[in-house]
Protein backbone atom coordinates (compact mmCIF):
# COMPACT_ATOMS: atom_id res chain seq x y z
CA UNK A 1 0.00 0.00 0.00
CA UNK A 2 0.89 3.64 -0.09
CA UNK A 3 3.59 4.82 2.14
CA UNK A 4 2.34 8.26 2.97
CA UNK A 5 5.35 9.54 4.88
CA UNK A 6 7.71 8.88 1.97
CA UNK A 7 5.19 10.47 -0.40
CA UNK A 8 5.01 13.57 1.73
CA UNK A 9 8.80 13.71 1.93
CA UNK A 10 8.91 13.88 -1.86
CA UNK A 11 6.45 16.77 -2.13
CA UNK A 12 8.01 19.05 0.53
CA UNK A 13 8.43 21.96 -1.91
CA UNK A 14 4.74 21.80 -2.86
CA UNK A 15 3.72 21.56 0.80
CA UNK A 16 5.79 24.65 1.61
CA UNK A 17 4.23 26.58 -1.27
CA UNK A 18 0.70 25.51 -0.32
CA UNK A 19 1.16 26.46 3.32
CA UNK A 20 2.75 29.81 2.55
CA UNK A 21 0.15 30.56 -0.12
CA UNK A 22 -2.75 29.93 2.25
CA UNK A 23 -1.19 31.93 5.09
CA UNK A 24 -0.42 34.86 2.81
CA UNK A 25 -3.95 34.70 1.43
CA UNK A 26 -5.29 35.14 4.97
CA UNK A 27 -2.82 37.95 5.61
CA UNK A 28 -3.88 39.64 2.37
CA UNK A 29 -7.54 39.36 3.34
CA UNK A 30 -6.98 40.64 6.88
CA UNK A 31 -4.32 43.30 6.60
CA UNK A 32 -4.98 44.35 3.02
CA UNK A 33 -2.58 46.04 0.63
CA UNK A 34 -0.48 47.50 3.46
CA UNK A 35 1.04 44.02 3.76
CA UNK A 36 1.74 43.73 0.04
CA UNK A 37 5.46 44.49 0.18
CA UNK A 38 6.11 42.21 3.14
CA UNK A 39 4.02 39.47 1.53
CA UNK A 40 6.07 39.76 -1.65
CA UNK A 41 9.31 39.35 0.28
CA UNK A 42 7.92 36.37 2.22
CA UNK A 43 6.67 34.79 -1.03
CA UNK A 44 10.10 35.18 -2.65
CA UNK A 45 11.69 33.66 0.46
CA UNK A 46 9.24 30.77 0.29
CA UNK A 47 10.08 30.07 -3.34
CA UNK A 48 13.77 30.16 -2.44
CA UNK A 49 13.26 27.72 0.44
CA UNK A 50 11.19 25.40 -1.74
CA UNK A 51 13.96 25.59 -4.34
CA UNK A 52 16.56 24.54 -1.74
CA UNK A 53 14.72 21.25 -1.28
CA UNK A 54 15.18 20.41 -4.95
CA UNK A 55 18.99 20.67 -4.75
CA UNK A 56 19.96 17.30 -3.18
CA UNK A 57 17.85 15.32 -5.64
CA UNK A 58 19.14 17.38 -8.53
CA UNK A 59 22.74 16.96 -7.46
CA UNK A 60 22.71 13.20 -7.06
CA UNK A 61 20.14 12.54 -9.76
CA UNK A 62 16.94 10.73 -8.85
CA UNK A 63 15.04 8.39 -11.10
CA UNK A 64 13.34 5.03 -11.06
CA UNK A 65 10.38 3.71 -9.08
CA UNK A 66 11.34 5.40 -5.80
CA UNK A 67 10.33 8.75 -7.25
CA UNK A 68 6.61 7.98 -7.39
CA UNK A 69 4.50 9.74 -4.76
CA UNK A 70 0.90 8.94 -3.83
CA UNK A 71 0.65 5.77 -5.87
CA UNK A 72 1.41 6.84 -9.41
CA UNK A 73 -0.08 10.33 -9.22
CA UNK A 74 3.19 12.23 -9.03
CA UNK A 75 6.72 11.44 -10.13
CA UNK A 76 9.43 13.56 -8.54
CA UNK A 77 12.49 12.62 -10.57
CA UNK A 78 15.50 14.67 -11.68
CA UNK A 79 13.55 16.00 -14.64
CA UNK A 80 10.75 17.35 -12.41
CA UNK A 81 13.28 18.80 -9.95
CA UNK A 82 15.23 20.52 -12.72
CA UNK A 83 12.09 22.16 -14.09
CA UNK A 84 10.92 23.09 -10.60
CA UNK A 85 14.17 24.81 -9.70
CA UNK A 86 13.93 26.85 -12.89
CA UNK A 87 10.26 27.71 -12.29
CA UNK A 88 10.96 28.88 -8.73
CA UNK A 89 13.81 31.08 -9.94
CA UNK A 90 11.54 32.67 -12.55
CA UNK A 91 8.88 33.16 -9.86
CA UNK A 92 11.41 34.95 -7.63
CA UNK A 93 12.27 37.19 -10.58
CA UNK A 94 8.60 38.08 -11.12
CA UNK A 95 8.25 38.92 -7.41
CA UNK A 96 11.46 40.97 -7.32
CA UNK A 97 10.47 43.38 -10.08
CA UNK A 98 6.85 43.83 -8.98
CA UNK A 99 6.86 46.31 -6.05
CA UNK A 100 8.82 49.00 -7.92
CA UNK A 101 6.50 48.70 -10.93
CA UNK A 102 3.14 48.65 -9.17
CA UNK A 103 4.04 51.37 -6.70
CA UNK A 104 5.38 53.61 -9.46
CA UNK A 105 3.23 56.10 -11.37
CA UNK A 106 2.94 53.71 -14.33
CA UNK A 107 0.16 51.99 -12.46
CA UNK A 108 -0.99 55.26 -10.91
CA UNK A 109 -4.70 54.71 -11.43
CA UNK A 110 -4.49 51.77 -9.04
CA UNK A 111 -3.75 51.55 -5.34
CA UNK A 112 -0.19 50.31 -5.84
CA UNK A 113 1.03 46.77 -5.31
CA UNK A 114 -1.86 44.56 -4.28
CA UNK A 115 -1.40 41.91 -1.63
CA UNK A 116 -3.01 39.38 -4.00
CA UNK A 117 -0.08 39.56 -6.39
CA UNK A 118 2.42 37.44 -4.38
CA UNK A 119 -0.36 35.02 -3.42
CA UNK A 120 -1.34 34.48 -7.05
CA UNK A 121 2.28 34.06 -8.10
CA UNK A 122 2.74 31.45 -5.35
CA UNK A 123 -0.36 29.49 -6.41
CA UNK A 124 0.61 29.68 -10.07
CA UNK A 125 4.08 28.32 -9.23
CA UNK A 126 2.49 25.59 -7.12
CA UNK A 127 0.34 24.61 -10.11
CA UNK A 128 3.38 24.51 -12.35
CA UNK A 129 5.24 22.45 -9.77
CA UNK A 130 2.45 19.87 -9.89
CA UNK A 131 2.34 20.00 -13.69
CA UNK A 132 5.98 19.11 -14.14
CA UNK A 133 5.81 16.23 -11.68
CA UNK A 134 2.49 14.85 -12.91
CA UNK A 135 2.45 11.18 -13.76
CA UNK A 136 -1.30 10.82 -14.21
CA UNK A 137 -3.62 12.81 -16.43
CA UNK A 138 -5.68 13.77 -13.40
CA UNK A 139 -2.79 15.48 -11.61
CA UNK A 140 -1.69 16.96 -14.92
CA UNK A 141 -5.07 18.62 -15.34
CA UNK A 142 -5.28 19.84 -11.74
CA UNK A 143 -1.80 21.37 -11.91
CA UNK A 144 -2.47 22.96 -15.27
CA UNK A 145 -5.71 24.54 -14.08
CA UNK A 146 -4.24 25.77 -10.79
CA UNK A 147 -1.56 27.50 -12.81
CA UNK A 148 -3.94 28.84 -15.46
CA UNK A 149 -6.63 30.15 -13.11
CA UNK A 150 -4.04 32.13 -11.15
CA UNK A 151 -2.49 33.36 -14.39
CA UNK A 152 -5.80 34.69 -15.78
CA UNK A 153 -6.23 36.84 -12.71
CA UNK A 154 -2.62 38.00 -12.80
CA UNK A 155 -3.04 39.20 -16.40
CA UNK A 156 -6.04 41.31 -15.38
CA UNK A 157 -4.58 42.55 -12.08
CA UNK A 158 -4.51 46.23 -13.11
CA UNK A 159 -8.26 46.45 -12.87
CA UNK A 160 -8.66 50.00 -14.12
CA UNK A 161 -6.37 49.57 -17.09
CA UNK A 162 -8.56 48.46 -20.01
CA UNK A 163 -5.62 46.83 -21.77
CA UNK A 164 -4.89 44.66 -18.74
CA UNK A 165 -8.54 43.61 -18.44
CA UNK A 166 -8.66 42.82 -22.14
CA UNK A 167 -5.48 40.75 -21.85
CA UNK A 168 -7.05 38.84 -18.97
CA UNK A 169 -10.22 38.22 -20.96
CA UNK A 170 -8.39 36.99 -24.06
CA UNK A 171 -6.08 34.81 -22.02
CA UNK A 172 -9.04 33.35 -20.17
CA UNK A 173 -11.09 32.52 -23.26
CA UNK A 174 -8.23 30.94 -25.21
CA UNK A 175 -6.78 29.25 -22.13
CA UNK A 176 -10.15 27.71 -21.30
CA UNK A 177 -10.50 26.52 -24.90
CA UNK A 178 -7.02 24.96 -24.68
CA UNK A 179 -7.90 23.17 -21.44
CA UNK A 180 -11.10 21.92 -23.09
CA UNK A 181 -9.22 20.54 -26.08
CA UNK A 182 -6.64 18.92 -23.81
CA UNK A 183 -9.36 17.35 -21.66
CA UNK A 184 -11.22 16.03 -24.68
CA UNK A 185 -8.02 14.34 -25.79
CA UNK A 186 -7.51 12.93 -22.30
CA UNK A 187 -11.06 11.54 -22.25
CA UNK A 188 -10.46 9.78 -25.59
CA UNK A 189 -7.14 8.38 -24.39
CA UNK A 190 -8.82 7.15 -21.20
CA UNK A 191 -11.57 5.45 -23.17
CA UNK A 192 -9.38 3.84 -25.78
CA UNK A 193 -6.53 2.73 -23.52
CA UNK A 194 -7.98 1.99 -20.10
CA UNK A 195 -6.61 4.33 -17.49
CA UNK A 196 -5.51 7.84 -16.72
CA UNK A 197 -2.07 7.17 -15.28
CA UNK A 198 0.77 7.52 -17.77
CA UNK A 199 1.94 3.92 -17.45
CA UNK A 200 -1.40 2.33 -18.30
CA UNK A 201 -2.13 4.78 -21.14
CA UNK A 202 1.29 3.91 -22.52
CA UNK A 203 0.58 0.20 -22.18
CA UNK A 204 -2.75 0.70 -23.99
CA UNK A 205 -1.04 2.49 -26.87
CA UNK A 206 1.07 -0.53 -27.91
CA UNK A 207 1.01 -1.51 -31.56
CA UNK A 208 -1.00 0.16 -34.30
CA UNK A 209 -2.91 3.22 -33.07
CA UNK A 210 -6.69 3.14 -33.45
CA UNK A 211 -8.52 6.23 -34.74
CA UNK A 212 -9.73 7.12 -31.27
CA UNK A 213 -6.21 6.89 -29.84
CA UNK A 214 -4.80 8.98 -32.66
CA UNK A 215 -7.46 11.64 -32.09
CA UNK A 216 -6.70 11.60 -28.38
CA UNK A 217 -2.98 12.03 -28.98
CA UNK A 218 -3.55 14.91 -31.41
CA UNK A 219 -5.97 16.73 -29.11
CA UNK A 220 -3.63 16.40 -26.13
CA UNK A 221 -0.71 17.76 -28.16
CA UNK A 222 -2.86 20.62 -29.49
CA UNK A 223 -3.96 21.57 -25.98
CA UNK A 224 -0.36 21.56 -24.78
CA UNK A 225 0.80 23.59 -27.81
CA UNK A 226 -1.73 26.25 -26.80
CA UNK A 227 -0.17 26.46 -23.35
CA UNK A 228 3.36 26.69 -24.76
CA UNK A 229 2.20 29.30 -27.31
CA UNK A 230 3.59 27.36 -30.25
CA UNK A 231 2.38 27.99 -33.81
CA UNK A 232 -0.44 27.36 -34.90
CA UNK A 233 -1.85 28.01 -31.41
CA UNK A 234 0.10 31.19 -30.68
CA UNK A 235 -2.35 33.97 -31.58
CA UNK A 236 -3.14 34.91 -27.99
CA UNK A 237 0.49 35.51 -27.04
CA UNK A 238 1.20 38.99 -28.48
CA UNK A 239 -2.04 40.45 -27.14
CA UNK A 240 -1.64 38.98 -23.67
CA UNK A 241 2.04 39.94 -23.44
CA UNK A 242 1.29 43.49 -24.54
CA UNK A 243 -1.76 44.02 -22.35
CA UNK A 244 -0.62 42.40 -19.12
CA UNK A 245 1.44 44.56 -16.72
CA UNK A 246 5.14 44.10 -17.52
CA UNK A 247 6.09 42.13 -14.34
CA UNK A 248 3.28 39.72 -15.18
CA UNK A 249 4.47 39.48 -18.78
CA UNK A 250 7.93 38.68 -17.44
CA UNK A 251 6.35 35.90 -15.38
CA UNK A 252 4.31 34.53 -18.33
CA UNK A 253 7.33 34.53 -20.62
CA UNK A 254 9.38 32.44 -18.19
CA UNK A 255 7.81 30.13 -15.60
CA UNK A 256 4.67 28.86 -17.42
CA UNK A 257 6.75 28.28 -20.55
CA UNK A 258 9.15 26.06 -18.61
CA UNK A 259 6.26 24.19 -17.01
CA UNK A 260 4.35 23.67 -20.26
CA UNK A 261 7.44 22.57 -22.19
CA UNK A 262 8.47 20.18 -19.41
CA UNK A 263 4.94 18.80 -19.27
CA UNK A 264 4.90 18.27 -23.03
CA UNK A 265 8.25 16.52 -22.86
CA UNK A 266 6.97 14.28 -20.10
CA UNK A 267 3.79 13.44 -22.01
CA UNK A 268 5.44 12.71 -25.35
CA UNK A 269 8.19 10.56 -23.85
CA UNK A 270 6.38 8.78 -21.04
CA UNK A 271 2.92 8.40 -22.56
CA UNK A 272 3.57 8.41 -26.29
CA UNK A 273 7.13 7.09 -25.95
CA UNK A 274 6.26 3.90 -27.82
CA UNK A 275 4.71 5.84 -30.70
CA UNK A 276 7.50 8.24 -31.60
CA UNK A 277 6.63 8.35 -35.31
CA UNK A 278 3.06 9.42 -34.43
CA UNK A 279 4.04 12.59 -32.55
CA UNK A 280 7.47 13.39 -33.94
CA UNK A 281 6.13 14.91 -37.17
CA UNK A 282 3.55 16.98 -35.27
CA UNK A 283 6.14 18.38 -32.86
CA UNK A 284 8.66 18.94 -35.67
CA UNK A 285 6.08 20.88 -37.70
CA UNK A 286 5.10 22.96 -34.66
CA UNK A 287 8.75 23.67 -33.89
CA UNK A 288 9.67 24.83 -37.38
CA UNK A 289 6.43 26.79 -37.83
CA UNK A 290 7.08 28.56 -34.50
CA UNK A 291 10.62 29.45 -35.51
CA UNK A 292 9.51 30.84 -38.88
CA UNK A 293 6.33 32.65 -37.78
CA UNK A 294 7.98 33.97 -34.64
CA UNK A 295 10.73 35.50 -36.76
CA UNK A 296 8.39 36.88 -39.47
CA UNK A 297 5.69 38.12 -37.09
CA UNK A 298 8.12 40.24 -35.10
CA UNK A 299 9.30 42.23 -38.09
CA UNK A 300 6.43 44.72 -38.34
CA UNK A 301 5.99 45.29 -34.61
CA UNK A 302 6.43 48.66 -32.98
CA UNK A 303 5.54 47.74 -29.42
CA UNK A 304 8.54 46.19 -27.66
CA UNK A 305 6.48 43.83 -25.51
CA UNK A 306 4.70 42.54 -28.62
CA UNK A 307 8.08 42.09 -30.28
CA UNK A 308 9.39 40.10 -27.33
CA UNK A 309 6.21 37.99 -27.48
CA UNK A 310 7.03 37.01 -31.07
CA UNK A 311 10.61 36.47 -30.00
CA UNK A 312 9.37 34.05 -27.32
CA UNK A 313 7.35 32.15 -29.95
CA UNK A 314 10.53 31.93 -32.02
CA UNK A 315 12.53 30.66 -29.03
CA UNK A 316 9.89 28.11 -28.14
CA UNK A 317 10.33 26.78 -31.66
CA UNK A 318 14.00 26.06 -30.96
CA UNK A 319 13.09 24.43 -27.64
CA UNK A 320 10.55 22.19 -29.37
CA UNK A 321 13.13 21.38 -32.03
CA UNK A 322 15.22 19.80 -29.29
CA UNK A 323 12.16 17.87 -28.15
CA UNK A 324 11.27 16.72 -31.67
CA UNK A 325 14.62 15.00 -32.04
CA UNK A 326 13.37 12.43 -29.52
CA UNK A 327 16.81 11.47 -28.21
CA UNK A 328 18.30 12.01 -24.74
CA UNK A 329 20.73 14.50 -26.29
CA UNK A 330 17.78 16.44 -27.72
CA UNK A 331 15.95 16.49 -24.39
CA UNK A 332 19.08 17.65 -22.62
CA UNK A 333 19.59 20.39 -25.26
CA UNK A 334 15.97 21.44 -24.75
CA UNK A 335 16.55 21.85 -21.00
CA UNK A 336 19.76 23.84 -21.51
CA UNK A 337 17.95 26.09 -23.99
CA UNK A 338 15.13 26.56 -21.45
CA UNK A 339 17.55 27.71 -18.74
CA UNK A 340 19.26 30.22 -21.01
CA UNK A 341 15.94 31.39 -22.48
CA UNK A 342 14.58 32.06 -18.99
CA UNK A 343 17.63 34.15 -18.10
CA UNK A 344 17.42 36.13 -21.35
CA UNK A 345 13.68 36.78 -20.90
CA UNK A 346 14.10 37.86 -17.29
CA UNK A 347 16.83 40.24 -18.37
CA UNK A 348 15.11 41.76 -21.39
CA UNK A 349 11.77 42.33 -19.64
CA UNK A 350 13.55 43.84 -16.63
CA UNK A 351 15.33 46.21 -19.01
CA UNK A 352 11.93 47.17 -20.50
CA UNK A 353 10.64 47.84 -16.98
CA UNK A 354 13.49 50.26 -16.44
CA UNK A 355 12.58 52.42 -19.44
CA UNK A 356 10.74 55.15 -17.58
CA UNK A 357 10.23 58.85 -18.03
CA UNK A 358 11.12 61.49 -15.47
CA UNK A 359 7.63 61.16 -14.01
CA UNK A 360 7.86 57.39 -13.98
CA UNK A 361 5.64 56.67 -17.00
CA UNK A 362 6.54 53.52 -18.92
CA UNK A 363 7.87 53.57 -22.46
CA UNK A 364 7.42 50.52 -24.62
CA UNK A 365 7.67 51.39 -28.32
CA UNK A 366 10.61 51.73 -30.69
CA UNK A 367 10.10 55.49 -31.04
CA UNK A 368 10.57 55.97 -27.29
CA UNK A 369 13.91 54.22 -27.04
CA UNK A 370 15.67 56.02 -29.93
CA UNK A 371 19.16 57.00 -28.87
CA UNK A 372 18.90 55.21 -25.55
CA UNK A 373 22.66 54.70 -25.60
CA UNK A 374 23.09 58.43 -24.93
CA UNK A 375 20.38 58.88 -22.30
CA UNK A 376 20.61 55.55 -20.42
CA UNK A 377 23.86 53.88 -21.54
CA UNK A 378 23.84 51.07 -18.94
CA UNK A 379 20.36 49.86 -19.95
CA UNK A 380 21.15 50.23 -23.64
CA UNK A 381 24.29 48.09 -23.31
CA UNK A 382 22.40 45.49 -21.29
CA UNK A 383 19.65 45.38 -23.93
CA UNK A 384 22.32 45.04 -26.58
CA UNK A 385 23.66 41.99 -24.76
CA UNK A 386 20.20 40.42 -24.49
CA UNK A 387 19.25 41.12 -28.10
CA UNK A 388 22.50 39.74 -29.51
CA UNK A 389 22.14 36.76 -27.20
CA UNK A 390 18.53 36.14 -28.36
CA UNK A 391 19.78 36.36 -31.94
CA UNK A 392 22.43 33.75 -31.10
CA UNK A 393 25.54 35.80 -31.82
CA UNK A 394 28.64 33.84 -30.71
CA UNK A 395 30.41 35.20 -27.67
CA UNK A 396 27.12 35.36 -25.76
CA UNK A 397 25.35 32.50 -24.05
CA UNK A 398 22.39 32.54 -26.47
CA UNK A 399 24.74 31.08 -29.06
CA UNK A 400 25.52 28.09 -26.86
CA UNK A 401 21.83 27.23 -26.41
CA UNK A 402 21.21 27.28 -30.17
CA UNK A 403 24.42 25.35 -30.71
CA UNK A 404 23.45 22.43 -28.46
CA UNK A 405 19.99 22.20 -30.04
CA UNK A 406 21.35 22.16 -33.58
CA UNK A 407 24.03 19.70 -32.57
CA UNK A 408 21.35 17.30 -31.31
CA UNK A 409 19.31 17.81 -34.49
CA UNK A 410 22.29 17.13 -36.74
CA UNK A 411 23.39 14.09 -34.73
CA UNK A 412 19.92 12.62 -35.27
CA UNK A 413 20.37 13.01 -39.07
CA UNK A 414 17.67 15.64 -39.42
CA UNK A 415 19.94 18.08 -41.25
CA UNK A 416 17.15 19.55 -43.41
CA UNK A 417 15.29 20.73 -40.31
CA UNK A 418 18.46 22.20 -38.84
CA UNK A 419 18.97 24.12 -42.07
CA UNK A 420 15.41 25.55 -41.95
CA UNK A 421 15.92 26.52 -38.32
CA UNK A 422 19.20 28.30 -39.02
CA UNK A 423 17.71 30.14 -42.03
CA UNK A 424 14.81 31.38 -39.89
CA UNK A 425 17.11 32.48 -37.10
CA UNK A 426 18.88 34.69 -39.62
CA UNK A 427 15.52 36.34 -40.40
CA UNK A 428 14.99 36.73 -36.67
CA UNK A 429 18.31 38.50 -36.30
CA UNK A 430 16.82 41.39 -38.33
CA UNK A 431 14.63 42.75 -35.57
CA UNK A 432 17.10 42.08 -32.80
CA UNK A 433 19.62 44.15 -34.72
CA UNK A 434 16.96 46.79 -35.42
CA UNK A 435 16.60 47.09 -31.65
CA UNK A 436 20.31 47.82 -31.35
CA UNK A 437 20.29 50.18 -34.32
CA UNK A 438 17.45 52.26 -32.85
CA UNK A 439 19.14 52.48 -29.46
CA UNK A 440 22.63 53.26 -30.67
CA UNK A 441 22.38 55.09 -34.00
CA UNK A 442 19.10 57.01 -33.95
CA UNK A 443 18.69 60.62 -32.85
CA UNK A 444 18.13 60.59 -29.04
CA UNK A 445 14.54 61.48 -28.08
CA UNK A 446 15.47 61.70 -24.40
CA UNK A 447 12.17 60.30 -23.15
CA UNK A 448 13.27 57.43 -20.93
CA UNK A 449 15.38 59.38 -18.46
CA UNK A 450 13.73 58.46 -15.16
CA UNK A 451 15.51 56.75 -12.30
CA UNK A 452 15.40 52.98 -11.94
CA UNK A 453 14.86 50.97 -8.79
CA UNK A 454 17.63 49.00 -7.08
CA UNK A 455 15.78 45.68 -7.40
CA UNK A 456 15.64 46.15 -11.18
CA UNK A 457 19.34 47.01 -11.34
CA UNK A 458 20.22 43.90 -9.35
CA UNK A 459 18.22 41.56 -11.57
CA UNK A 460 19.54 43.25 -14.71
CA UNK A 461 23.14 42.91 -13.52
CA UNK A 462 22.75 39.24 -12.59
CA UNK A 463 21.09 38.26 -15.87
CA UNK A 464 23.52 40.31 -17.95
CA UNK A 465 26.47 38.66 -16.18
CA UNK A 466 25.08 35.19 -16.89
CA UNK A 467 24.40 36.02 -20.56
CA UNK A 468 27.85 37.53 -21.05
CA UNK A 469 30.67 35.12 -21.96
CA UNK A 470 31.16 34.61 -18.19
CA UNK A 471 28.11 32.34 -18.38
CA UNK A 472 30.15 29.72 -20.22
CA UNK A 473 31.75 28.89 -16.88
CA UNK A 474 28.36 27.51 -15.81
CA UNK A 475 27.59 25.50 -18.92
CA UNK A 476 29.47 22.46 -17.62
CA UNK A 477 27.38 22.07 -14.50
CA UNK A 478 24.12 22.98 -16.27
CA UNK A 479 24.78 20.35 -18.95
CA UNK A 480 25.53 17.82 -16.24
CA UNK A 481 22.21 18.51 -14.48
CA UNK A 482 20.33 18.57 -17.80
CA UNK A 483 21.82 15.22 -18.76
CA UNK A 484 20.73 13.69 -15.46
CA UNK A 485 17.24 15.11 -15.95
CA UNK A 486 17.04 13.84 -19.54
CA UNK A 487 18.25 10.43 -18.35
CA UNK A 488 15.43 10.25 -15.78
CA UNK A 489 12.96 11.20 -18.50
CA UNK A 490 14.19 8.49 -20.84
CA UNK A 491 14.23 5.75 -18.25
CA UNK A 492 10.62 4.97 -19.11
CA UNK A 493 11.24 4.82 -22.86
CA UNK B 1 -31.95 -0.62 -30.80
CA UNK B 2 -29.55 -0.77 -27.90
CA UNK B 3 -27.72 2.38 -26.94
CA UNK B 4 -24.01 1.65 -27.23
CA UNK B 5 -20.89 3.58 -26.32
CA UNK B 6 -20.69 5.11 -29.80
CA UNK B 7 -23.97 6.96 -29.30
CA UNK B 8 -22.59 8.66 -26.23
CA UNK B 9 -19.37 9.49 -28.04
CA UNK B 10 -21.31 11.05 -30.92
CA UNK B 11 -23.28 13.23 -28.50
CA UNK B 12 -20.03 14.21 -26.81
CA UNK B 13 -18.39 15.03 -30.14
CA UNK B 14 -21.38 17.13 -31.28
CA UNK B 15 -21.37 19.10 -28.01
CA UNK B 16 -17.60 19.61 -28.29
CA UNK B 17 -17.82 20.91 -31.85
CA UNK B 18 -20.74 23.18 -30.91
CA UNK B 19 -18.65 24.58 -28.07
CA UNK B 20 -15.65 25.28 -30.29
CA UNK B 21 -17.83 26.84 -32.97
CA UNK B 22 -19.55 28.89 -30.28
CA UNK B 23 -16.19 30.43 -29.38
CA UNK B 24 -15.04 31.15 -32.91
CA UNK B 25 -18.23 32.03 -34.79
CA UNK B 26 -19.86 34.07 -32.07
CA UNK B 27 -19.66 37.80 -32.83
CA UNK B 28 -22.13 38.97 -30.24
CA UNK B 29 -21.10 38.83 -26.67
CA UNK B 30 -18.59 37.35 -24.32
CA UNK B 31 -21.12 35.61 -22.07
CA UNK B 32 -21.92 33.29 -24.99
CA UNK B 33 -18.23 32.37 -25.08
CA UNK B 34 -18.35 31.43 -21.40
CA UNK B 35 -21.34 29.21 -22.14
CA UNK B 36 -19.48 27.62 -25.06
CA UNK B 37 -16.55 26.84 -22.74
CA UNK B 38 -18.93 25.11 -20.35
CA UNK B 39 -20.35 23.14 -23.27
CA UNK B 40 -16.87 21.84 -24.13
CA UNK B 41 -16.26 20.73 -20.56
CA UNK B 42 -19.65 19.00 -20.44
CA UNK B 43 -18.86 17.17 -23.66
CA UNK B 44 -15.71 15.90 -21.95
CA UNK B 45 -17.76 14.81 -18.94
CA UNK B 46 -20.19 12.84 -21.12
CA UNK B 47 -17.23 11.05 -22.69
CA UNK B 48 -15.63 10.29 -19.35
CA UNK B 49 -18.79 9.02 -17.70
CA UNK B 50 -19.80 6.95 -20.74
CA UNK B 51 -16.37 5.31 -20.95
CA UNK B 52 -16.40 4.75 -17.21
CA UNK B 53 -19.80 3.05 -17.31
CA UNK B 54 -18.98 0.84 -20.29
CA UNK B 55 -15.59 -0.19 -18.95
CA UNK B 56 -16.83 -0.71 -15.41
CA UNK B 57 -13.95 1.44 -14.16
CA UNK B 58 -14.56 4.23 -11.66
CA UNK B 59 -11.60 6.44 -12.54
CA UNK B 60 -13.56 8.18 -15.29
CA UNK B 61 -16.29 9.24 -12.91
CA UNK B 62 -13.77 10.55 -10.40
CA UNK B 63 -12.19 12.53 -13.22
CA UNK B 64 -15.60 13.89 -14.22
CA UNK B 65 -16.09 15.16 -10.66
CA UNK B 66 -12.73 16.91 -10.83
CA UNK B 67 -13.66 18.50 -14.14
CA UNK B 68 -16.98 19.73 -12.72
CA UNK B 69 -15.22 21.33 -9.75
CA UNK B 70 -12.61 23.03 -11.89
CA UNK B 71 -15.30 24.17 -14.34
CA UNK B 72 -17.09 25.94 -11.49
CA UNK B 73 -13.88 27.75 -10.46
CA UNK B 74 -13.16 28.60 -14.07
CA UNK B 75 -16.63 30.08 -14.62
CA UNK B 76 -16.27 32.18 -11.46
CA UNK B 77 -12.94 33.61 -12.58
CA UNK B 78 -14.21 34.15 -16.12
CA UNK B 79 -17.20 36.13 -14.90
CA UNK B 80 -15.02 38.15 -12.52
CA UNK B 81 -12.69 39.13 -15.35
CA UNK B 82 -15.72 39.95 -17.50
CA UNK B 83 -17.05 42.25 -14.79
CA UNK B 84 -13.85 44.29 -14.55
CA UNK B 85 -13.66 44.38 -18.33
CA UNK B 86 -17.22 45.74 -18.50
CA UNK B 87 -16.46 48.36 -15.85
CA UNK B 88 -13.58 49.65 -17.91
CA UNK B 89 -15.13 49.54 -21.35
CA UNK B 90 -18.90 49.60 -20.83
CA UNK B 91 -19.47 46.85 -23.37
CA UNK B 92 -19.03 43.10 -23.66
CA UNK B 93 -19.54 42.78 -27.43
CA UNK B 94 -16.91 40.49 -28.93
CA UNK B 95 -16.17 42.93 -31.77
CA UNK B 96 -15.17 45.58 -29.26
CA UNK B 97 -12.43 43.47 -27.66
CA UNK B 98 -9.84 45.19 -29.83
CA UNK B 99 -7.72 47.59 -27.79
CA UNK B 100 -4.75 45.61 -29.05
CA UNK B 101 -4.80 44.42 -32.62
CA UNK B 102 -4.28 40.70 -32.86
Amino acid sequence: MLDFSSSFALVIPELILTGAGLVLLLVAAWVGDKAARAATIVAAGTLFTAGLFTIPGLHFGTDGPDTYAFGTLLKIDSFALFSKALIYLAGIGALMVAPAFFNGPAAASERGLRAEYPVLVLFATLGMSIMVSASDFMTLYMGLELNSLAAYVLAAILRKDTRSAEAGLKYFVLGALASGILLYGISLLYGFTGGTDFASVRAGLEGELSTGQLFGLTFVLAGLAFKIAAVPFHMWTPDVYEGAPTPVTLFFATAPKVAAVALTARVVFEVFGGQVQAWQQIVMFTALASIVFGALGAIGQDNLKRLLAYSSINNVGFILLGLAVATPAGASAMLIYLVIYVVMSLGSFTALLMLRGADGELYETFGDIAGLAVTRPAIAWALLLFMFSLAGIPPLLGFYSKFVVFQAVVEADLIVFAAIGIAASVIGAFYYIKFVKVMFFDEPVGLATGKSETSHWVLLAITAAIISPLGYLMTGSISDLANKAAYALFLAV
Amino acid sequence: MTIGIEHYLVVGAILFVLGVLGIFLNRKNVIVILMAVELILLAVNINLVAFSAFKGDLVGQVFAMMVLTVAAAEAAIGLAILVIYFRGRGTIAVDDVNRMKG
